[in-house]
């Protein structure tokens, strides 16, 4: 079972590290963490998503929630969420290939940020899935380097 | 004023009476400003048991008690000392010296970071970057140490922030803190569901932990079980929330329990776990737990229930109000049957030890030791076999028992003791380890002398650490692989060097009298026991 975890924490040194401590320290899962300022610089939003049973789960939450630089802590599944994640990805290309790797890019609403002679940077903003079938579509090209920011997540405005 | 000047400021605002403590250069600021302050000081001879010290003081006072130690090794010895107090929760604020701010992360001498390495043993931790930040900072430690579920939190102070100029002293009225606000009221509804489980219960039972200690709830929980005539049974560090000798009262679980008190679980068709972890040592869920027993699970910290056993009624508050609300109604239920059916087990189902001719039967011992002693003493017992024969057969009254539950600590029980008699310098204060906790802990027989702390110490020899022996002798076909203690020391000679005073209790003969001759005055004493090597618990 995957959940996200929407964690508001104190905005200091240190507090990332004890979070992902936490999930460590007691086996549990990060599948993927964000982390950035919200619009109080004091405030970070954490953006973590894990799996695990319906107990661990809720342990999670609560291990969060005693920590003292968690200010808030919210959880839901993905499927009463926006995700986003925003990948960087630099390819080299020829002439050859040079067509149909833009061609992907248009089908994928990919961006050509950056290029040289042989090589080409992209950028997408998208679901999780989404990128991850861009990363399969261009892996017979060859993939020089690939950043990911990691899953953002929001609760659908209705909810909220 | 600097900022060491500061911190001892507050530590008199937060009326410290004692800091238990081994200095170092990056603590010397501190113990510099201490120097002309009138809160004491107590040298231990090494860190981990300043840290004890204070863990067993703040047992009995119920408050956070002060170790302060140096960086580095200092800092790092205290751990094991954190851990075990973070493992039974016990308030306790540990201050550490810190190289100086510009050098931290340079790895030079004397340098560990300490706020990473105990990050999972704290409730929480300071790196002090700004000396005018220190009112705040130990207002704020004091408070979340010793409220919610209680814990230690440390102080890193870095040297050169000690000696900086502080520009304005205020020590703060209350704590502002957004991302803390423990639960102290228990859910109305959740309550008025339990006294309906009451109701509907026939074999009701309430387990007690180091919770209802630590809340200070033993005195309503007395009152709520004897006008509703509800049976408890407690958990190792839940010993003593009712005398041993109550009617209710029907003994340790666990593992290592009484089989009356573990009958009880298996039969009760409703158990009310109160500050109580439900822990391994102490809950067999499976057996236990059953689709059929109604668990209300009550404790201060949310994260505990569902943890370790799935709740039908869960309840997140302070122990002593959540006892003070449920006493508000009246619970129709009759238990006389149940209790008549437990007073059953009481008699029959007993501990048969074998006989160990020629030696002090270790369970005896305990038991009379007990009964001899003050009726508001502190015993106070290690870890290993001489633990469990405390468990099983320390008899309290109106005094306490401390041990090192959660952590399973060695060497434990003299330090705690020290911390326990130093903030009650009255009470009589037993500390009962073995002969290998013993040499743990043995080098602060001189903190005792030193210090005039009269703690009356037994040592139950028998040449073995007993308690991985029986297991060797269960699990590893008697291969007793590193468990042998050999004769030394000579504990006569040890106690001659110390200048305290020794007794042999070599056998059952006069045991009585020889237990009177020890506990007879109010000097400190080295008693050795000589127990059976081959004695299983």
């Amino acid at each position: 079972m995957k959940r996200i975890f929407s964690v508001l924490v104190e905005n200091r040194s240190g507090v990332l590290w004890k979070v992902a401590g936490l999930f460590s320290r007691r086996g549990y899962n990060i599948n993927s963490l964000a982390v950035g300022e919200t619009d109080d610089s004091h405030v970070s939003m954490m953006t973590i998503l894990s799996s695990g049973s319906e107990q661990t789960l809720e342990q999670i939450e609560k291990q969060l929630n005693k920590k003292l630089d968690v200010i808030k802590v919210k959880t839901f599944d993905e499927s009463r969420a926006v995700t986003r994640e925003l990948m960087l990805m630099k390819v080299k290309y020829n002439k050859t290939n040079r067509r149909e790797i833009m061609e992907i890019c248009e089908v994928m609403g990919a961006e050509i940020v950056d290029m040289s002679e042989t090589l080409m940077m992209l950028q997408i903003c998208s679901t999780p899935e989404k990128i991850q079938l861009m990363i399969s579509m261009l892996a017979q090209v060859s993939i020089v380097e690939v950043a990911r920011t990691g899953t953002l997540a929001l609760q659908k405005c209705m909810e909220d | 004023m600097n900022g060491a000047e500061a911190l001892v400021k507050c530590l008199e605002q937060e009326k410290v009476k004692s800091v238990f403590g081994y200095p170092g250069v990056a603590i010397c600021p501190f113990y510099d400003a201490l120097y002309s302050s009138e809160i004491e000081t107590v040298l231990v001879r090494t860190e981990q048991n300043a840290a004890h010290m204070a863990s067993g003081m703040a047992r009995v006072t119920g408050r956070s008690a002060v170790c302060a130690v140096t960086s580095g090794p200092g800092a790092t010895n205290l751990i094991t000392g954190i851990a075990t107090a973070f493992a039974d929760s016990i308030p306790m604020i540990c201050i550490t010296g810190q190289v100086s701010s510009e050098l931290i992360g340079s790895d030079v001498f004397q340098e560990a970071d300490i706020t990473g390495a105990v990050e999972s043993f704290v409730k929480y931790s300071y790196l002090v970057k700004d000396p005018n930040e220190i009112p705040r900072i130990v207002k704020e430690a004091f408070y979340i140490a010793n409220s919610g579920r209680p814990g230690p939190v440390l102080i890193d102070f870095p040297m050169d922030l000690q000696k900086a100029e502080v520009k304005k002293f205020e020590y703060p009225e209350e704590v502002k803190l957004r991302t803390y606000k423990p639960t102290v009221k228990g859910n109305a509804l959740q309550i008025k569901k339990v006294i309906r489980e009451f109701e509907k219960a026939k074999k009701p039972l309430i387990c007690a932990g180091g919770g209802i200690h630590l809340g200070d709830a033993a005195g309503k929980l007395k009152e709520l079980v004897e006008e509703y005539q509800i049976p408890v049974v407690s958990t190792m560090m839940g010993i003593g929330v009712l005398p041993t000798k109550h009617p209710l009262y029907y003994g340790m679980v666990g593992n290592n329990g009484s089989p009356a008190a573990n009958r009880a679980m298996r039969e009760a068709d409703m158990i009310v776990m109160i500050g109580a972890r439900v822990a391994d040592r102490a809950v067999n869920q499976t057996e236990v737990l059953t689709e059929n027993t109604v668990l209300v699970h009550i404790d201060v910290d949310p994260a505990e229930i569902g943890k370790n056993a799935g709740a039908t009624i869960p309840i997140v508050g302070d122990a002593a109000h959540i006892l003070a609300d449920m006493a508000e109604y009246e619970i129709d239920g009759d238990y006389a049957a149940w209790i008549r059916e437990l007073d059953g087990y009481k008699k029959d189902l007993k501990v048969i030890r074998p006989e160990h001719p020629g030696y002090v039967d270790p369970a005896s011992f305990v038991r009379m030791l007990s009964e001899k002693m003050d009726d508001d003493a502190v015993y106070v017992a290690d870890v290993g076999q001489n633990q469990i024969w405390s468990c099983r057969n320390h008899i309290v009254r109106n005094g306490r028992f401390l041990t090192s539950g959660g952590m399973g600590t060695m060497g434990y029980s003299i330090p705690a003791a020290i911390g326990a008699k130093y903030a009650y310098s009255k009470k009589q204060v037993v500390a009962v380890c073995g002969d290998g906790s013993f040499q743990m802990s043995m080098m602060e027989l001189a903190t005792m002398k030193q210090y005039g702390i009269n703690v009356k110490i037994v040592v139950m020899r028998n040449n073995y650490l007993g308690m991985v022996r029986q297991y060797q002798h269960f699990s590893l076909k008697d291969r007793y692989a590193m468990v042998e203690l050999n004769k030394a020391p000579d504990l006569d000679f040890i106690a001659k060097a110390y200048d305290m005073k020794y007794m042999l209790i070599a056998d059952m003969e006069n045991l009585e009298k020889q237990i009177e001759g020890f506990l007879a005055d109010d000097d400190s004493c080295l008693c050795e026991c000589l127990i059976d090597p081959m004695d299983l618990v």
